[in-house]
């Protein structure tokens, strides 16, 4: 599961425009470091997309992936965000085996989730988890012995946690060339 | 005032003083061809797209500024993927602008059309697929900024033909508005004082100069820190010529190949002076065992080359001779504080290592004519300023470790790539760039026959370049690999002198051609070469096959275990 990796938050303000997205991937891949996920929205600026990218931190020094990407020229601001820091979320999916005798038991596992049927079927239910990884991880386990037909998850997206008495924001924006 | 895009485009390319392109036309870009016969700009016709890559960058090595080349779409555009490659790997300033297939059928798979713009991405700095005739302007604009400021590189434009035909307003931005790119060019004021302390404190130091040095024109600067520290110096693969190698602090190339005192120098040093290099392989050896006493200065305009290899004890991101600059005013400063120890046991530990280990072969009389042999005399026939290229392997090896380069830019060669074939073209986009010098290529026999169609564009176009070939009728280096690695194991490395016969094959195009298979025959040759001066020349010197380049540290091996080769005997090893 995602969030088990050893991994490092990065949020990357990018230009809106084609090939991007190519551009940040392939760099990735031609570094040999990993992506453990990948979310992208628009901002609310138009000229703007945000990236935020889930890093293996064993493929490869934080540093190096930081000032690869900068080196990028879409590629306006990176921060990262360090896990504890950082409030993260993920949507996840999910289609559970529901059939007449087991429905309830997944129903009652949805409610203490406080996740939320979506669709049900004869022999199935879609139900929608929002929340911190961990807790996504932790529904699909739970719901893994009645059958999983198909589960996607979003990958998260991360916001600094918004400072108290001191900044915690860490700026990793490095002097580019 | 309304413009083609294509019109846009010349007009554009002549706004950034553009004074010669590279290239050769093809269905997708002929509508900038034909405001192209109106331009003041020369074109040069070259023979293969790949021709014009290596041109263009031969002109950037040369003359500093960038070079340019031009081809059509699909199988152009992928020709000049190479020298695009190459250009990144040496942070060389090229700009190629590739034609498209319509704008309105692209990803339909139609005649010539290959996602450019896509297979470029990794190779170059930044490219830039046209959809809007009144982008042009703009994104020439940005294409020569990012060639050429910061890290120097290549980039790549692509005009589809839809939008070279269509109507434009045409402008002249004032400036570049790129909000994702702003090198760095000044230098940490604290880590600059960092370094001058790491400096007074050496009593091993060695400067670690890199092709950095010709990029940001540090040559002059470089000199100057190196007299006031009194620091022996290396030049790399790519920095030759960045401390004349007459300099009495000058150790020649370090790395693979280079000479023991360069190699060794760095391996006992406590602190390295790196100036825009880049802790190539081919440089450290074995990283783990390269240079393990030495602390490490690194100055690079490129933050990702900090620490991406070797740690460095003084990280500093700027342009390396603005730090230099700052470097010198700082030392002196720490002059004035404290005195430096005394670096004499050190400088006397390297004279004696430049005594026992010096580079060696031996020509014998009536013997086979040795490859090193015939640089050296072409070496002390030219000119200070004679502009040398190599193309990739053995020659090349030889000619930079025993030329005596005496001004930067003087050398031009594929570092990082080994892009066999490099040599003929690189040449001709160097004469061009610089008609004034002599321009000689020295070149592989392999190597030679990758890319010598180029000496028909030249000798069209009354460019004069000379090659001497060392014809060893092998691959040499993968021969000697295989020779020293491989159990004598010769698979696929030979070539024949005889065929092609390049003497007339020089001569079918357009070239002057001569033999020289003795020692004796070779400075009376070079002299009649030289004399040449309205179309090229090109000399098939028949060289030893036997011979190796020493001295040679095996791959992944640690600089320690340098090979001194077979003149120095048992204990070579």
């Amino acid at each position: 599961m995602t969030s088990r990796v050893l991994h490092h938050i990065l949020t990357v303000t990018v230009e809106n425009k084609p090939g991007v997205l190519s551009r940040v991937a392939g760099l990735f891949s031609r570094r040999a470091f990993n992506i453990v996920s990948l979310a992208v929205s628009p901002t609310d600026d138009d000229r703007f997309s945000r990236m935020t990218i889930v890093v293996d931190a064993e493929s490869a020094p934080l540093e190096q992936v930081v000032k690869q990407l900068n080196k990028l020229i879409p590629v306006i601001k990176i921060t990262e965000v360090p896990p504890a820091e950082g409030v993260e979320r993920e949507l996840m999916l999910v289609i559970v085996k529901a059939a007449a005798e087991t429905r309830s038991q997944v129903t009652e596992l949805t409610a203490i989730f406080e996740a939320k049927i979506v669709d049900v079927g004869y022999e199935a239910m879609t139900i929608m988890v929002v929340g911190e990884p961990e807790k996504l991880d932790a529904f699909s386990d739970l719901v893994k012995p009645f059958g999983i037909v198909e589960l996607q998850r979003t990958g998260r997206i991360a916001l600094p946690k918004l400072a108290r008495e001191s900044t915690r924001l860490r700026s990793v924006k490095t002097a580019r060339g | 005032m309304k413009l083609t895009g294509a019109q846009a485009l010349i007009k554009s390319l002549e706004m950034e003083q553009v004074e010669v392109m590279f290239g050769l036309p093809g269905g997708a870009i002929l509508p900038v061809y034909d405001p192209l016969i109106d331009s003041s700009i020369r074109h040069i016709l070259v023979r293969h797209e790949q021709g014009a890559g290596h041109m263009a960058s031969g002109y950037a090595h040369a003359t500093g500024r960038p070079g340019v080349a031009m081809v059509t779409s699909g199988p152009a555009a992928t020709n000049i993927v190479t020298p695009l490659c190459d250009a990144y790997m040496d942070s060389v300033p090229i700009v190629v602008i590739t034609g498209q297939v319509a704008y309105s059928v692209i990803g339909t798979d139609a005649f010539q059309e290959a996602d450019t713009v896509g297979i470029t991405m990794p190779v170059t700095k930044h490219n830039w697929l046209i959809s809007d005739a009144q982008d042009i302007p703009r994104v020439v604009r940005e294409a020569f900024h990012v060639a050429t400021t910061g890290r120097p590189g290549p980039v790549l434009i692509d005009l589809p033909k839809d939008v070279a035909n269509a109507p434009m307003e045409w402008y002249w931005p004032e400036k570049v508005d790129l909000p994702g790119y702003k090198p760095n060019v000044k230098g940490h004021p604290r880590q600059i004082k960092d370094a001058a302390r790491l400096i007074n404190e050496a009593s091993r130091p060695v400067i670690y100069a890199g092709g950095g040095i010709m990029n940001s024109g540090a040559s002059r600067a470089l000199r100057e820190l190196a007299e006031l520290t009194g620091i022996p110096t290396v030049t790399t693969l790519m920095g030759r010529g960045a401390l004349p190698d007459g300099h009495p602090l000058c150790l020649g190339m370090p790395g693979m190949h280079g000479n023991y005192t360069a190699v060794t120098s760095m391996q006992k040093a406590d602190l390295l002076v790196t100036l825009g290099a880049r802790f190539d392989d081919r440089v450290t050896g074995k990283v783990s065992t390269f240079a393990p006493d030495a602390k490490i200065i690194h100055v690079d305009i490129d933050p990702a080359e900090l620490g991406k290899v070797r740690f460095a004890d003084v990280p500093i991101v700027g342009d390396v001779r603005t730090v230099i600059e700052e470097l010198i005013k700082a030392v002196k400063a720490e002059h004035a504080r404290t005195d430096p120890p005394d670096i004499a046991p050190w400088i006397a530990q390297i004279r004696d290592w430049q005594d026992r280990y010096p580079l060696k072969y031996t020509q014998e009389e009536g013997g086979p004519l040795k490859p090193q042999f015939v640089i050296e005399r072409l070496r002390d026939n030219t000119p200070d300023d004679c502009i040398l290229v190599a193309g990739v392997g053995q020659h090349q090896m030889w000619a930079s470790q025993l030329w005596k380069f005496k001004l930067p830019n003087t050398w031009v060669n594929s570092g990082g790539l080994g892009t066999m074939g490099y040599a003929v073209p690189a040449a001709v986009g160097a004469k061009v760039g610089r008609p004034d010098r002599m321009v000689w290529a020295i070149d592989g026999d392999g190597c030679f026959q990758m890319t010598a169609q180029e000496l028909v564009t030249a000798s069209a176009e009354r460019i004069p370049v000379k090659i001497a070939i060392l014809n060893n009728a092998y691959l040499g280096m993968v021969r000697q690999w295989q020779e020293l690695f491989y159990e004598e194991r010769y698979s696929e490395v030979y070539l024949s002198p005889d065929l092609p016969d390049y003497v007339k094959w020089a001569e079918a195009m357009g070239c002057i051609g001569m033999r020289v298979d003795n020692a004796d025959d070779v400075v009376a040759t070079i002299e009649k070469a030289n004399e040449i001066d309205d179309r090229p020349v090109v000399i098939d010197f028949r060289t030893d096959w036997r011979e190796k380049v020493y001295p040679m540290v095996a791959a992944g091996a640690s600089n320690d275990d340098i090979i001194l080769g077979p003149e120095f005997g048992e204990g070579g090893r």
